[in-house]
């Protein structure tokens, strides 16, 4: 099967053309095909991924090639796939969360008169998604990088005919193009230092290399955190995921959720090599990471809209994957294992919130939520289950790899380990504190709404809602995804565990040799304690206390944070308006300058041309003046010359 | 040698009179004054150097200049029965 | 080099002569009258004569005089009394600096080409006498017919080319049919009986028949003492110049006594317009009828409607014969 492990992409590729070829005549059915080729290559990896655990560790990382790509001379690129742990857990990932949202969007878009292009588009990213993990180059990789930043583009502004949707849409894709900027300047560099960019070559040619931390290392690896901070929504580019909220609710769980904005982590992962061998560029990722970190927690505090919150609360998240990827071969297994944990449970809170949603009457503002619970209990309970699991309770998913990751932050020597270990806590009990709020302001407390108009007195902000339970079309991928955060922490540590299991492309660590500084109980006793603290202060405020409809002016803090710490405004002061100075300058200098040069050239011709045809007056008498000078003229230097 | 000075000196007065005039039969005039000088000089050469080729190229240059002439002053007058004028101003369509 | 230019005898009659013919020659440059600048050339080439002959080329020098002289630059003034005997250049020139740039290079010319004789080593003259032993116009014959015999007939061909080319320019088509004695006699019948015309079978008098003075601008008088106004040509009438006979009434006893006569005075602006207007009645006295008119009247057709005949020579001279063709 590994030879036809290309059909997982082939699949939802063909049938995303196919539903866009066909157009409206596939309405009927378009939106089955979409699952069903989705699901086809949920098998078609469920084979390949049991075909290679029946394989001895030693051969499990595969190079499966397709075709000559790109025969040019010295840089010769060949298509192919990389088949090892790490890809096919991606794969895995990817598929199976990504089948259970055609399912839910089945429901969700059901009145949408644009639904089968919106599976095209979703098949489109599937497709493009397992290009990017499964490639064997970074080139290829590269296509699907670009592939997923346009389905992303196109699912952000689904929309399209409400402007802001297209804006959001054009944002996340001129931001990603950023981080794309920094991926081929690093596969430049690459290409300059090992003349391939194929995963084998340049695992092989680092190997090869005496040096360590020289500066072209440094730069690639920071290159290719740009481009990773582009795609996983890190800062400094990080202001486009909260507007990529936009999006349907589906898109927010499959693409800025589970999937794309985890291929930044990915890529990292994928170069460990590189970065193995430049520990300044580890540091820088490091650094990232935790301050993005804490970013996201900020932001999601202070967000009333439960997407935007859920957004912060991913980039957050990522933050961890990537400080525990930028720790070293320590860490790269956990991020791993933190990121598939988190796509289930982040998929899970995304299609609860909506569900939700789409029960209040796509109202998106936690103030007019309160006491769902009675009317949506399935919500209500996986919602919960996801809640548990991303703030680390045990027995849940979040519990097993989030703490390892704490923990991999406190090993090291000097300052790094407590300053890192130390945000990694905190952070913890932030994320602890703001999923409560979310799940106290809209599912506990008193109902901040009604469900009949006559019950609203002169002043009353309340909306009138009429809240129900999803059908089973929504709520079984929901219920499918808790039961992954619940269990699926648990599962994956048995025995290797994930850990042992991605150690063919992580390299085998021994985790005794290097214990954190703080010993393991200690660390887990004060997780656990920053944890409670945080639900208790979220208790405090959302659910025992009544949520005031209108949001009350917070402290400094909560202002800056529902304004994602002005970001844009950062964005815009130092890029965006140099941008379009730089941008009207160079149209100037364009017009004035070069297109002056050429009209001057013109015009001078033309001048010219007038000044001559001045000597062409017609008259006889000129003409012959001309000759008798010209005759003047040759005489005199003739005369000369024989002189 | 004072002939080929003279000649020069008529042969100047005459083109300036083409250049000067308006009148194209006095421009016309001019012309064959210059035509005349080149013969004075002919003939001088041709008896430095003691051939008659001189005469016989001044000769010829006088019924060449005679054919010339004619034909000129046909069109003068042709020109001047259709626009009633001998300026050589006149005709200057081909302005540019 | 003043071997070239020979004997004592001829070096004084060159200095006479070369200074008058560059004077000449400026006349023809500055003459304001067209008449006085041919009269000038003609000076000049005659002058060329004279230094043909003494060049030893005694045949050139009278064919200079017989060509040029007394050919082309006859022809020369008969074009300018045709055409352009009024035609006085303006003082001011149309193209500016024309003139001043012009004398500039034709000083630098002059400057140019007297540099390059003076400076030129020219070797001795070695003279014609050889060459003219069997005398001059013998000699230059030898060498025409015998050298350059080709040139000769191709020049021969260019004379008659240059003949025809005249001939051609010049021609104009003829508008109307030309009128001979007998269709002149007949018209004027007719205009009489038509009280077209001035009225007068006989041809007009001379002027001064009849006259006691035969000037051309006092009138003739009829039987009766009248002056004929029409026997004064029309251009001076036009131009006020016709005397009043009675004028003339003591002027025998003025010259007798010996007081010579003044010049009439310039006519009066109200006698030039009298004129004038009186030109209009003469345009009337002419007989405006053609030729073709009366004989086809007389043949029977339908008088012709006037047609603004006013073709002009075209090149395509077969609209013309067509359109002639098709009158008779």
């Amino acid at each position: 099967m590994i030879e036809y492990s290309w059909l997982a992409i082939a699949v939802p590729l063909a049938s995303s053309g196919l539903l866009l070829l066909l157009g409206r005549r596939s309405n009927a059915w378009g939106h089955l095909l979409a699952t069903v080729a989705s699901a086809a290559s949920f098998v078609v990896g469920l084979l390949v991924l049991l075909e290679v655990m029946g394989r001895p560790v030693a051969e499990r990382v595969i190079d499966v090639p397709l075709y000559d790509w790109l025969p040019a001379g010295d840089l010769s690129v060949e298509a192919g796939l990389r088949i090892d742990p790490l890809s096919l857990t991606f794969v895995m990932l990817i598929t199976f969360v990504g089948t259970l949202i055609h399912v839910y969007s089945i429901g969700y878009m059901a009145h949408d008169r644009a639904r089968r292009r919106f599976f095209a588009y979703l098949n489109l990213f599937v497709a493009a998604m397992l290009v990017l993990v499964m490639a064997d180059s970074y080139a290829l990789l590269f296509v699907g990088w670009e592939g997923v930043g346009l389905a992303s583009y196109l699912l952000i502004g689904f929309w399209n005919f409400h402007t802001p949707n297209a804006v959001a849409a054009k944002k996340a894709f001129v931001m990603n193009r950023v981080g794309d900027m920094g991926l081929i300047v690093a596969m430049g560099l690459l290409f300059a230092t090992f003349g391939s960019v194929s995963f084998a070559d340049v695992d092989a040619g680092v190997a090869a290399l005496s040096t360590v931390n020289s500066p072209m290392l440094i730069a690639t690896g920071l290159m290719l955190l740009l481009g990773a901070c582009g795609k996983s929504a890190q800062v400094p580019l990080q202001a486009w995921l909260g507007d990529a909220m936009a999006g349907p609710t589906p898109v927010s769980a499959l693409i800025h959720a589970a999937t794309m904005v985890t291929a930044g982590v990915y890529l990292i992962v994928r170069s460990a090599s590189i970065f193995d061998a430049a520990p300044t560029a580890q540091l820088v990722v490091v650094v990232i990471g935790a301050v993005t970190l804490l970013f996201g927690a900020g932001v999601a505090c202070a967000k009333d809209d439960i997407k935007k919150s859920l957004a912060g609360s991913t980039m957050s998240q990522i933050g961890y994957m990537v400080l525990a990827a930028g720790l070293g071969p320590i860490g790269y297994a956990f991020a791993i294992f933190h990121l598939v944990t988190h796509g289930f449970f982040k998929a899970g809170l995304f299609l609860g919130a909506g569900s939700v949603m789409h029960g209040m009457g796509d109202d998106v503002d936690m103030r007019r939520y309160g006491a769902l619970r009675k009317f949506m209990v399935v919500t209500w309970l996986t919602f919960g289950a996801g809640w548990l699991a991303i703030m680390g309770v045990p027995p849940f998913a979040g519990f097993y790899s989030k703490d390892k990751i704490i923990e991999a932050a406190f090993v090291g020597s000097g300052w790094q380990p407590w300053v890192l270990g130390t945000v990694t806590l905190v952070g913890a009990g932030i994320t602890a504190f703001y999923m409560s709020r979310m799940f106290f302001m809209t599912f506990t407390g008193k109902a901040r709404w009604v469900d009949n108009a006559d019950l609203l007195g002169p002043d009353d902000r309340r909306p009138v809602r009429h809240p129900h339970e999803s059908p089973a079309v929504m709520t079984i991928p929901m219920i499918v995804l808790a039961i992954g955060a619940v269990t699926l922490g648990f599962l994956l540590s048995l025995g290797d565990g994930i850990v042992g299991w991605l150690e063919p492309v992580t390299g085998h660590v021994d985790h005794e040799a290097h214990p954190p500084v703080l010993p393991v109980p200690v660390i887990m006793g004060v997780s656990l304690a920053l944890v409670a603290v945080g639900i208790l202060l979220a208790w405090r405020q959302y659910g025992r206390n009544p949520v005031p409809i209108t949001p009350p002016t917070g402290s400094v803090l909560t202002r800056a944070a529902r304004q994602d710490f002005y970001g844009d405004a950062v964005n815009e002061a130092v890029f965006q308006r140099p941008g379009q100075d730089l941008s009207r300058t160079l149209v100037y200098a364009d017009t004035a300058v070069v297109d002056g040069a050429i009209r001057g050239a013109a015009e001078g011709t033309v001048g010219l041309g007038q000044a001559l045809r001045k000597l062409q007056n017609g008259m006889v008498r000129s003409y012959g003046l001309m000759i008798l000078g010209g005759f003047v003229l040759i005489a005199v230097v003739l005369h000369f010359v024989r002189m | 040698m004072h002939y080929l000075v003279l000649s020069s000196i008529l042969f100047t007065i005459g083109a300036v009179t083409v250049l000067t005039r308006r009148n194209a039969i006095l421009a016309f005039m001019g012309v064959e004054l210059m035509l005349n000088s080149c013969n004075l000089a002919l003939v001088t050469f041709s008896r430095v150097h003691g051939q008659l080729t001189g005469q016989v190229m001044a000769f010829y240059v006088m019924v060449v200049a005679a054919a010339e002439v004619v034909v000129g002053l046909a069109i003068i007058v042709s020109i001047y029965r259709a626009r009633r004028t001998v300026s050589v101003d006149e005709p200057s369509l081909l302005k540019g | 080099m003043d071997s070239v230019v020979g004997t004592g005898g001829e070096v004084a009659i060159f200095w006479i002569i070369a200074p008058l013919m560059v004077i000449a020659a400026l006349a023809l440059l500055f003459a304001r009258k067209p008449v006085h600048a041919a009269v000038g050339l003609i000076f000049v080439m005659i002058g060329m004569a004279f230094l043909y002959t003494m060049l030893e080329a005694p045949f050139l020098g009278v064919a200079q005089v017989v060509v040029y002289t007394g050919a082309i630059m006859i022809l020369f003034v008969f074009v300018l009394m045709l055409v352009g005997v009024d035609a006085a250049d303006a003082a001011v020139d149309t193209l500016k600096a024309q003139r001043w740039v012009a004398y500039v290079l034709g000083a630098g010319l002059v400057a140019v080409l007297a540099g390059v004789i003076v400076t030129a080593t020219l070797p001795d003259a070695v003279g014609l006498e050889v060459a003219n032993a069997n005398t001059n116009p013998a000699g230059v014959a030898h060498v025409i017919f015998g050298a350059t015999v080709f040139t000769l007939e191709l020049v021969g061909v260019l004379l008659i080319v240059a003949a025809l080319s005249a001939i051609t320019l010049t021609h104009r088509e003829a508008l109307q049919q030309a009128r001979n004695q007998k269709a002149t006699v007949r018209l004027r019948q007719r205009a009489y009986a038509r009280g077209e015309g001035s009225q007068v079978l006989t041809p007009m008098p001379a002027p001064g028949v009849y006259a006691e003075h035969n000037a051309a601008d006092v009138p003739a008088l009829d039987p009766y003492g009248r002056p004929i106004d029409i026997s004064v040509p029309r251009v001076l009438r036009i131009r006020g110049q016709e005397l009043d006979p009675a004028s003339f009434d003591g002027h025998v006893a003025q010259i007798a006594e010996g007081r010579y006569l003044s010049r009439p005075p310039a006519p009066t602006p109200e006698q030039s317009a009298a004129a004038l207007a009186a030109e209009a009645d003469l345009e009337r006295a002419v007989v405006t009828e053609t030729v073709e008119d009366m004989l086809a009247e007389e043949r029977g057709d339908l008088p012709e409607p006037e047609s603004d005949h006013e073709s002009e020579p075209t090149d395509d001279g077969r609209s013309d014969l067509e359109e002639k063709g098709d009158r008779s």
